[in-house]
């Protein structure tokens, strides 16, 4: 295959909806609503901030207008995902209703759901979660286990998801269920995707902590959990013929390289103007690696604004991406090595390198982990 | 005929010269370079050593991007003849009004450590320690900065101290120094600098390292495909499957970057921050690729990789060469960073945020 990133360009009106975007979070950061600094303040007001952006029209903005959308370009939508991004702005509750909840509604949902639904994550009203992994599944998407059993006018869950972001507030799962046991010929047969009702009577979360301190993670036990035939998302045991489109976005966006990114401006704002040699090779290295990323990723963002599944180019980005985001908070403690400790902005560099040290590892796992992403890379490449 | 269909003709025509006169196991059986006359007279027949100078002035008139095109094409086939410099001089002598001599022309200076200097009188000195080619063309093409625009001066080879050298990858790439040689025609140009030249080089070398990486991972792939070993061919093994999906992404990060930084010059303004952060990354960023690159390709080819009569190393060697000239990986990192270390950790956002 020939390795094509073509030099896409953001377009004038994308940079003027970016000065816009800027606008609205200086003035969230001036009222309080979350500190750029700190992600911990902004989860407090994660609801309400949802419902300003919502108010923007920036969650949902490429979807159809029929839905509550704006029919508005991935390329409108990649800018404000990264300001949201570098700003650090608690966009947990809509994001991932937003990246990729929404999309598989719209290309897989019945039209009675895209209309119930839909129009409530463009309020900012809905928060989503995905429920993939489980204890014995992980990687091995198709070795799930958590079973739907058919029952009078739907299915009945049970079983045990885990890992599961924001379950604990999320007001929907779209989550792979077993519902025939695997073929010979197919290992990937059987599971089905069902959009599950959080409130349904039988669900119980247990809160998993992570490194870095945050709470989001969970365990998602279902018993008996009713889930009507309507909320069947796309075929009944084909649910990895519908699997793979959904990687491309979920993969080569920017929160793919921007996890820790605030320690390097952190960095430059800690060595204020006066840099030896080393730091500057050091941070000249470190831009020049993050402007190759984002050309890259802004190169996705044009194939999927074009109709294509770059599934292996967005592969390439997050392999890429993590691994960079994952090493940086230790090239950046190299750097900050002989800096003096005493001026304010060092001690802040530090504290927030703490934070970014520990979330380091996670990072090239969630999402696709570096091996399965390299065997898609190698499949690209016609390896397998 | 639009610009794109052109191109694609240029890249075309470019490729089947490489393709019939630059095979490399061709060039490796030749050891006495027979080889080199032929396809020099083939490039030269077809115009693309004058690319961007303009008809006037004997050249193609080509647009940069239609050049460079060309150029990631002639690191795809690691060629080894001053095809690339000669396209760079054309750009400048077609900047100073100068018309195109025949023959290769080799540029200087070549290096950010090279001092170039030329007078009030268009004589020029010079020092160079590592200049590619120098003793294989007929003229050099000096650049320097005067006042508030670059003085350009086209010297005969023949007047010039050349001490030979060879690059990494065996290439002639030999010292020049020049102490006050009158100049073959000179002209100072409004609106240029040297640094602006420079930029050209790197994003030149740049999309040469690109290319040849290009074809380094389709060897590689192919050859992983074709090696038995164990009871099957490599290929099948997950920890070559991994390597080889690793040299991928470098690979991709090369062209991205070093077509990114392409397209920047063609449209940017020179001395702008865009410009420098679009070049400096590209030439450092394929200078890492081609590190990274390299050492897999090699490790996936094992010991035949190594040997002489393999073809590997002439995409390999190549690519890391050409780290060396415009700026290596320190150079552009330094200018990068402080760039950078001058501003805030805004000022950095708002930067990359305007590619």
């Amino acid at each position: 295959m020939a390795l094509q990133f073509d030099p896409l360009r953001l377009p004038a009106h994308c940079q003027a909806l970016r000065e816009e975007v800027r606008r609205f979070l200086a003035e969230e950061v001036a009222a309080g609503t979350f500190d750029p600094r700190d992600p911990a303040v902004g989860e407090h007001n994660e609801k309400a901030f949802a419902r300003k952006v919502a108010a923007r029209g920036w969650i949902g903005m490429t979807w159809p207008t029929q839905y509550g959308g704006q029919a508005r370009s991935f390329l409108e939508r990649y800018v404000v995902t990264e300001e949201m991004r570098v700003a650090n702005a608690p966009v947990r509750y809509f994001f991932v209703a937003d990246r990729q909840s929404g999309s598989t509604l719209i290309r897989y949902a019945s039209d009675s759901i895209k209309r119930a639904i839909l129009p409530g994550i463009v309020r900012g009203e809905l928060c989503f979660c995905i429920g993939m992994s489980e204890p014995d599944s992980g990687s091995d998407l198709f070795a799930a286990r958590t079973k739907a059993t058919p029952t009078q006018g739907g299915w009945l869950i049970n079983g045990t998801k885990i890992w599961t972001s924001n379950a604990h507030k999320a007001d929907y799962m779209i989550g792979l269920f077993r519902t025939s046991p695997p073929t010979a010929d197919n290992r990937r047969h059987g599971l089905t995707s069902l959009l599950v009702d959080m409130k349904s009577e039988g669900i119980a979360f247990n809160g998993i902590g992570q490194l870095g301190g945050s709470r989001d993670w969970n365990e998602v036990v279902f018993q008996d959990v009713f889930v009507p035939v309507s909320h069947l998302i796309g075929e009944v045991d084909g649910a990895w013929k519908q699997a793979t489109s959904e990687l491309a976005y979920e993969r080569s966006g920017p929160e793919r390289f921007l996890e820790t990114f605030g320690i390097l401006t952190a960095l430059v704002d800690a060595v204020d103007g006066d840099a030896d040699d080393r730091t500057t090779v050091g941070i000249g290295r470190l831009v020049a690696q993050i402007h190759t990323l984002r050309r890259m990723s802004v190169s996705v963002a044009g194939m999927l604004q074009q109709g294509r599944e770059p599934v292996v180019e967005a592969a390439i980005v997050k392999d890429l991406g993590t691994v960079w985001e994952q090493g940086l908070p230790q090239r950046v403690r190299d750097l900050a090595a002989f800096l003096d400790d005493d001026a304010p902005a060092v001690a802040e560099l530090h504290a927030r390198l703490t934070h970014a040290l520990q979330i380091a590892p996670k990072l090239t796992i969630q999402g696709g982990t570096t091996e399965v992403l390299r065997g898609i890379i190698a499949r690209g490449l016609g390896l397998r | 005929m639009d610009t794109e269909q052109s191109g694609h003709l240029v890249t075309a025509a470019a490729q089947r010269i490489f393709g019939e006169l630059a095979d490399p196991q061709a060039i490796i059986r030749d050891p006495g370079g027979a080889w080199k006359a032929r396809l020099w007279g083939a490039l030269e027949e077809s115009g693309l050593p004058a690319a961007w100078a303009p008809e006037g002035l004997g050249g193609h008139a080509l647009s940069l991007e239609e050049g460079f095109a060309v150029v990631r094409a002639a690191g795809r086939a690691a060629l080894a003849v001053p095809l690339v410099e000669t396209m760079l001089a054309s750009w400048v002598l077609g900047r100073a009004g100068l018309r195109m001599p025949r023959g290769a022309i080799g540029v200087i200076p070549a290096g950010t450590r090279d001092r170039v200097t030329i007078d009030d009188a268009g004589r020029v000195s010079a020092r160079c320690a590592r200049v590619p080619f120098a003793r294989d063309v007929a003229h050099l093409v000096a650049v320097c900065d005067a006042g508030r625009g670059a003085r350009v001066a086209l010297v005969a080879a023949g007047d010039c101290g050349i001490a030979s050298g060879l690059s990494l990858a065996g290439d002639a790439c030999d010292a020049v120094t020049m102490h006050e040689v009158p100049a073959v025609a000179w002209a100072e140009v409004a609106g240029l600098d040297a640094d602006t030249f420079c930029m050209l080089g790197a994003t030149a070398r740049a999309l040469q390292i690109a290319g040849a990486l290009e074809t380094a991972l389709e060897t590689s792939v192919r050859y992983a495909g074709e090696r038995v070993a164990f009871g099957r061919p490599i290929a099948k093994f997950q920890a070559i499957q991994h390597a080889l999906a690793r040299m991928g992404g470098e690979v991709a990060a090369a062209v991205a970057v070093a077509e990114s930084a392409a397209d920047a010059l063609a449209s940017l303004a020179p001395g702008s921050d865009g410009l420098l952060l679009e070049v400096a990354s590209a030439k450092l960023r394929c200078g890492e690729a081609a590190e990274t690159a390299a050492a897999i390709a090699h490790q996936v080819h094992g010991a035949i990789g190594s040997s002489d009569e393999h073809v590997l190393h002439r995409y390999t060697l190549r690519a890391l060469a050409w780290r060396e000239d415009f700026g290596h990986e320190s150079y552009w990192s330094r200018r990068l960073g402080r760039l950078i270390a001058g501003g805030s950790g805004e000022d950095l956002w708002k930067l990359l945020a305007t590619r």
